[in-house]
């Protein structure tokens, strides 16, 4: 079972974790104008890489606060965690 | 002097012949295919089978950057049932299931399809009243089904605990008798047998990393090993598909993620069921062999590793200890992860694409094997007619922005 630091609790076991999905998916500026497919896109379409992955997580069996991680799909491994209104990091 | 031998009782399997020195050519990539089928698994290599049977199409590659059959064809646990709820799925699902029953035949090789049943636990009232729903659903469109209690559960499989001590009792099941398991190497053996005998090439440890197109049509894939032109384009790459599609600025709404399964030691014949649980979430069936093969369900998050979370283990085996105490001593032989691509409605995504001779088949989750020859028949037909088949044009891309989705998460056990 893999350690993910949570940015308040430190780290924590991944069971105490739940997923959240792909990060930094705004809601509509302007929903009364959205087309069916631009709606579509923003409800079901989200990125999926084998690579780095900026998504979503809470630490739902501690603190229960939601943060980012970029996290590599390919060896899960975590990155880096960073906050919900931080831009994701750049990794080199 | 011929020595004859006494008739002895032989397990399943026993009698297989042996295999012949080759199942099938690994001839040199052709420049120019009818058809290339990327992705040499169940899927791919059952479409290059229809496309031949049915359409007489032979000009065929399927190319695979593995070994054949060596992805998710050797990464699940070989369940074949159709006891969907909605309709759509029950008719893909029906389909393959009449297909597997003749598929032995049709093959002309052995693929030990055993239909053996599977139960479908119920643990609460709303879990019973679901299941009777989807029995009676399952009727409605012409599928076995049938609603058992807690005691029918014990007759059909003696070693399930039905005590009503334990957590999440046993409060019946429902059972599609017509279910049962294949062996998934020789189901696509014999599909790489047949189809390289009628001239289809399979091309192995070759990986498809782009598209080359003219305008709104594809013309070939770019490989690692050259370039390589085709007519039409069916993608069958299961959890990769996404990043194929990528090169082609096509967005699938797809997340890849691991899906564990597990064996058991070998056993003496102890489970002649399938028994499938989503409330505590674990499934099981006993391979010829004699292995306990069981799952559960994906890990949450998006994955390509072929591995998982050791906690997901470890609940299922929880699950399965409670379920059925006699796994208690039995050992853990091997475990092994593939990756699934799920959808936002857990049903496949199958047909056109905004390419006008390039197919899509991606999507099928956790339930991509049991619809190995029906998806081959119908994706066959879809290519060679330039036609979405009627089984599959509910399951078309267009769906999630249409809204007329297939939603089977939840609600034909599914287990993503």
């Amino acid at each position: 079972m893999q350690l993910i630091e949570c940015p308040r609790c430190g780290p924590r076991e991944e069971i105490d974790f739940t997923y959240g999905g792909q990060a930094h998916i705004a809601y509509p500026e302007k929903p009364a104008e959205l087309s069916d497919e631009a709606w579509a896109h923003y409800i079901f379409f989200r990125d999926n890489p084998q690579g780095p992955f900026a998504e979503r997580w809470v630490h739902s069996a501690g603190c229960r606060r939601w943060f980012n991680a970029l996290r590599d799909t390919g060896t899960y491994k975590f990155l880096a965690v960073y906050e919900l209104n931080e831009k994701a990091p750049v990794i080199p | 002097m011929s020595i004859s031998t006494p008739e002895m009782p032989r397990t399943p399997g026993a009698d297989l012949p042996e295999h012949p020195d080759f199942l099938w050519e690994n001839p040199i990539a052709k420049r120019n295919y009818d058809v290339v089928i990327v992705g040499g698994g169940g899927h791919g290599l059952a479409t290059a089978h229809y496309l031949v049977k049915n359409h007489g199409i032979t000009n065929v590659a399927v190319i695979e950057r593995g070994w054949l059959a060596g992805g998710n064809m050797a990464r699940n646990t070989t369940l074949i049932r159709s006891n969907y709820l909605w309709d759509e799925s029950t008719a893909i699902y029906e389909h393959s299931l009449k297909l597997w029953e003749g598929l032995e035949e049709d093959l002309d090789y052995p693929i030990l399809f055993s239909q053996r049943g599977v139960l479908n636990l119920a643990h609460s009232l709303q879990d019973v009243r679901d299941s009777r729903r989807r029995v009676e659903a399952n009727k409605l469109n012409g599928v076995d089904a049938e609603w058992v209690d807690a005691d029918g559960v014990k007759e059909l499989c003696p070693i399930v605990n039905t005590s009503s001590d334990i957590r999440y009792p046993v409060l019946g099941a429902t059972y599609q008798a017509r279910a049962g398991i294949a062996k998934h190497d020789y189901v696509g053996w014999g599909f790489a047998r047949r189809v390289s005998q009628a001239g289809v090439h399979l091309i192995q440890d070759t990986q498809v990393t782009g598209f080359l197109t003219d305008g709104d049509r594809v013309v070939g894939v770019r490989t690692n090993k050259g370039d390589i032109g085709a007519g039409s384009v069916a993608l069958t790459a299961a959890g990769h598909t996404s990043t194929l599609t990528e090169t082609l600025g096509i967005r699938v709404p797809i997340q890849s993620h691991p899906l564990q399964a597990l064996v058991s030691e070998l056993l003496e014949p102890v489970h002649p069921t399938i028994v499938m649980s989503n409330a505590v979430h674990v499934y099981v069936s006993q391979a010829h062999k004699g292995e306990l093969v069981m799952g559960a369900g994906v890990d949450t998050y998006n994955g390509f590793g072929q591995r998982g979370s050791f906690h997901i283990i470890e609940r299922q085996m929880a699950a399965a200890v409670e379920l059925f105490p006699i796994f208690a001593r039995a050992h853990l032989l091997r475990s092994w992860g593939g990756i699934v691509d799920v959808t936002p409605d857990a049903s496949p995504i199958v047909g056109l694409t905004p390419y006008e001779n390039l197919y899509l088949n991606c999507g099928w989750g956790t339930g991509g094997f049991k619809a190995t020859p029906g998806l081959g028949h119908v994706l066959a037909h879809t290519i060679a007619t330039g036609t979405p088949h009627e089984l599959i044009a509910p399951f078309n891309l267009d769906r999630f922005v249409n809204g007329r989705l297939v939603d089977e998460h939840g609600a034909a056990a599914v287990a993503h």
